[in-house]
């Protein structure tokens, strides 16, 4: 902020301050022109007042609020530009990415600035690393029969993705359910942590443009066929024609293709539901599911403890 | 009293008479809205899947009707009163009074139609959409124009406190409710706010934490000012303190918005500057209570007869309450913990309920029998009645909401020893049910008081008028 600014904040908040106390000195002292405790001499549909004494408990009171709001205000930045005696800050504020970021914390270290943020968590990943650390150099396989380890990758796994997949990871409408072997992109222990890394985006396109509404219904009946639904079968047999587009993403047999995170369209297990309104639904408008990346937020080593849990999910099944 | 041989002026009771008289009718409506949206909390099938009954869109309607429509019409009848008799004379003007009154009905009126359906500028305690905000804006100017100008005209050479207090009070407002507001509309019920980004909530704050300041206790210092003293029959304790104290809070309480916006994105000079000033607002509040609960000494017993008084003092016990725990949350330390839980609803609600209602309605009480000339309310017991069962219920409220947000901001802080933490949210979301229900029944207490309380207006209201229209026949039968 400018200098004009910084003046401003500091004379205001400062001035207010100081009339405070000032009036309460003045208060103090009978300025009125009538004795203490004698009424003074105006009086408001039958009200009058007293001129009293300032009780002396909250008189004292007033004053240590304002010395110790004048103490606070030195120690902390609280007037404008002024950052206050003691060095401390709540976080590198201002900063517009993660190297500014980066860049500021090694400053404050240097400078012996006290930011309270990367204070915090230097602290704690100095206490908790080490743990997570130690289960870093176990596979997956062995962490997922760890009970201990298993624990630590649910409380995780309920902090960061219940919003999503649930309490009991079993998911909602839009967001797979992860404890039924059915995997998008793979159930391998690597595949899972995988996804848990660089997240993932599933891209069902749009076709009503190119297959108009006669179309749409005819691969939707196709569609669910695959999965032993009972259709009409003579749109399903024109749907069948027109399959040849899904199968690049689905394959022939529409079994999907865990590379790109095409559906198996066999088993019906339906993403985004499987009724008819549903699938078509899906075809007419198409699908962006987005499982986002974890990796600036949780870091690899907790990762590896979530992926432990969540392919333990399916070990139990 | 010096005015025995004056003659008096003709007030205009009308328009105090019209706002009492809604004061009651709003208070059932917003407080019933609150105790719909309560039982929502722990029932969520009871917004029986229709989207203008859901909580989101109900909530701000509980809001803006407790606030602005009971508490507000609350201020208008008092204000006005006060104004009058503290100054001798009749209102500047009958036609703004009543421009005032159904401008401020349609305008509760509209913020009912609108804020079901979804309509909001999504600011808190300021929803309504701009064409609203302009009607408010009017609706206040001229309510500003009639109270100063009912001052400008008085009889009697000195200003009462309490009308210092209502004055400060309705400026106030009219420069937050202007530059909060301000927004660019894309449509007739859609505008866009002027500010963004940090701006945008620190404008809102400053806003939002003088709604409280100004709306919620300047105004309501006012009421209590001349309705603590008249109704015991005392004078005011000292009237060196009404000064500092007067001087104090307003200058205070303006820089405290920032204390909403602990540890977000707010500069670290805003949130200590707005912490600072909230803790030292601390003594001057209390400079209020004190004042106010001296008053009544050497009348202490009148207490034990007289339930319109004991309505005035607990509202007092309240708001000391109240003003020694808001300090105390914008402390940052404290309100790590209390931030977001509901302990925050729990304070608001010992201000709103312990505080704002029960001033009002010890008020409305002392002035129904004045307004339509009865010698006193139909039922004494009727109020002693409500007052029990307002006092029951605000102690279940807020009491239930401690618990609830010590508990919520204890589980949510609570880690294991591996780093992670103890509870998910639905964990202190289920942990919160119980709590939840006490303060459903709570509520209920409240809402069976308002409603004995309008059983009791209604009742006065249709009782036979007294012969005389003796300025002195205040109901304080106590009073000597």
């Amino acid at each position: 902020m400018s200098s004009f600014w910084s003046i401003w904040i500091s004379v205001i908040s400062l001035g207010t301050i100081l009339g405070c106390f000032l009036l309460l000195r003045w208060c103090l002292q009978n300025k009125t022109g009538v004795e203490e405790g004698d009424d003074m001499h105006h009086e408001f549909d039958g009200i009058i007042e007293i001129n009293n004494q300032l009780p002396k408990w909250w008189t004292i009171m007033f004053y240590v609020t304002i010395v110790w709001g004048l103490l606070y205000l030195m120690w902390y930045p609280g007037l404008g530009n002024f950052a206050g005696l003691s060095g401390w800050t709540s976080s590198n504020q201002g900063i517009k990415s993660l190297a500014e970021s980066k860049a500021a914390t090694e400053y404050a270290l240097q400078n012996n600035k006290i930011v309270a943020y990367d204070r915090e968590i230097a602290q704690a990943n100095e206490f908790f690393g080490p743990i997570f650390e130690g289960y870093a150099k176990q596979p997956i396989e062995a962490l997922a029969v760890d009970e201990e380890a298993l624990k630590i990758g649910q409380r995780l796994f309920l902090q960061n993705c219940s919003q999503c997949h649930g309490s009991d990871a079993r998911g909602q409408r839009g967001f797979p359910n992860l404890t039924d072997n059915d995997w998008l992109y793979g159930g391998k222990p690597e595949n899972i942590k995988q996804t848990l890394l660089q997240g993932r985006q599933g891209a069902m396109p749009a076709w009503i443009d190119s297959m108009g509404e006669a179309g749409i219904e005819e691969v939707v009946a196709y569609a669910l066929s695959l999965s032993g639904r009972k259709v009409d079968q003579q749109t399903a047999d024109r749907g069948e024609a027109r399959f040849a587009v899904c199968v690049a993403c689905h394959g022939p047999d529409g079994k999907g293709n865990q590379a790109l995170g095409a559906p198996n369209l066999t088993d019906n297990i339906w993403l985004y539901g499987g009724s008819t309104t549903a699938v078509t639904e899906t075809l007419t408008n198409g699908r962006a599911g987005v499982m986002p990346s974890f990796k600036d937020t949780l870091g690899e080593q907790k990762i590896h403890l979530v992926a432990a849990y969540v392919y333990s999910l399916s070990l139990e099944e | 009293m010096n005015q025995t041989t004056q003659t008096l002026p003709e007030y205009n009771y009308k328009v105090v008479g019209q706002f009492a008289v809604m004061t009651v009718v709003w208070g059932i409506v917003g407080m019933s809205v609150g105790v719909l949206i309560a039982a929502q909390l722990i029932w969520p099938e009871l917004n029986f899947e229709t989207p203008w009954l859901t909580y989101s869109r109900l909530r701000p309607l509980h809001t803006n009707a407790v606030i602005f429509a009971f508490g507000g019409c609350a201020l208008f009848a008092t204000s006005y009163y006060v104004v009058q008799r503290t100054s001798q004379v009749r209102l500047f003007s009958d036609k703004l009074a009543a421009f005032t009154f159904w401008g401020w009905q349609a305008v509760i009126v509209l913020a009912a139609l609108t804020l079901p359906q979804g309509l909001t500028s999504t600011k808190e305690y300021a929803e309504l959409e701009w064409p609203i905000d302009i009607l408010i804006a009017l609706v206040w100017v001229a309510y500003l124009i009639n109270f100063f100008g009912t001052m400008i005209i008085r009889k009697v050479s000195h200003i009462y406190v309490a009308n210092w207090f209502y004055g400060a009070f309705i400026i106030t407002v009219l420069v937050l409710h202007i530059a909060n507001s301000m927004a660019i509309p894309v449509s007739f019920t859609k505008s866009y706010s002027l500010y963004g980004g940090a701006v945008d909530a620190m404008m809102q704050w400053w806003y939002g934490h003088n709604a409280v300041g100004f709306f919620l206790t300047a105004g309501f210092l006012g009421m209590m000012y001349y309705f603590v003293p008249k109704q015991a029959g005392r004078p005011v304790y000292s009237y060196r303190l009404s000064v500092i104290h007067f001087w104090a809070l307003i200058s205070l309480y303006i820089w405290a918005g920032p204390h909403h916006l602990h540890y977000t994105a707010l500069p670290d000079w805003t949130q200590s500057l707005g912490m600072v000033m909230s803790v030292i607002l601390f003594v001057p509040s209390w400079g209020g209570m004190i004042n106010g609960i001296m008053t009544l000494s050497g009348a202490w017993h009148k207490l034990r007869t007289d339930p319109i008084l004991r309505f005035l003092i607990v509202s007092l016990s309240f708001y000391g309450m109240s003003t020694f725990e808001g300090p105390m949350m914008a402390i940052k330390t404290v309100n790590a913990l209390s931030h977001y839980t509901d302990w925050t609803i729990g304070h608001v609600h010992s201000g709103a309920l312990g505080w704002v209602a029960m001033v009002s309605i010890g008020a409305v009480y002392h002035l129904i029998p004045v307004l339509f000339n009865k010698p006193s309310m139909y039922s004494t017991r009727l109020i002693n009645t409500h007052f029990w069962l307002a006092t029951v219920g605000v102690v279940l409220y807020i009491v239930a909401m401690w618990l609830s947000g010590v508990m919520q901001g204890l589980m949510w802080r609570a880690i294991n020893t591996d780093g992670t933490l103890t509870y998910s949210f639905v964990q202190s979301l289920e942990a919160s049910y119980k709590f939840y229900f006490i303060r459903f029944i709570g509520g209920c207490f409240v809402v069976a008081g308002m409603l004995t309380m309008a059983y009791n207006v209604f009742k006065t209201i249709r009782m036979p008028s007294e012969e005389t229209t003796e300025d002195n026949a205040v109901a304080a039968p106590q009073a000597a």
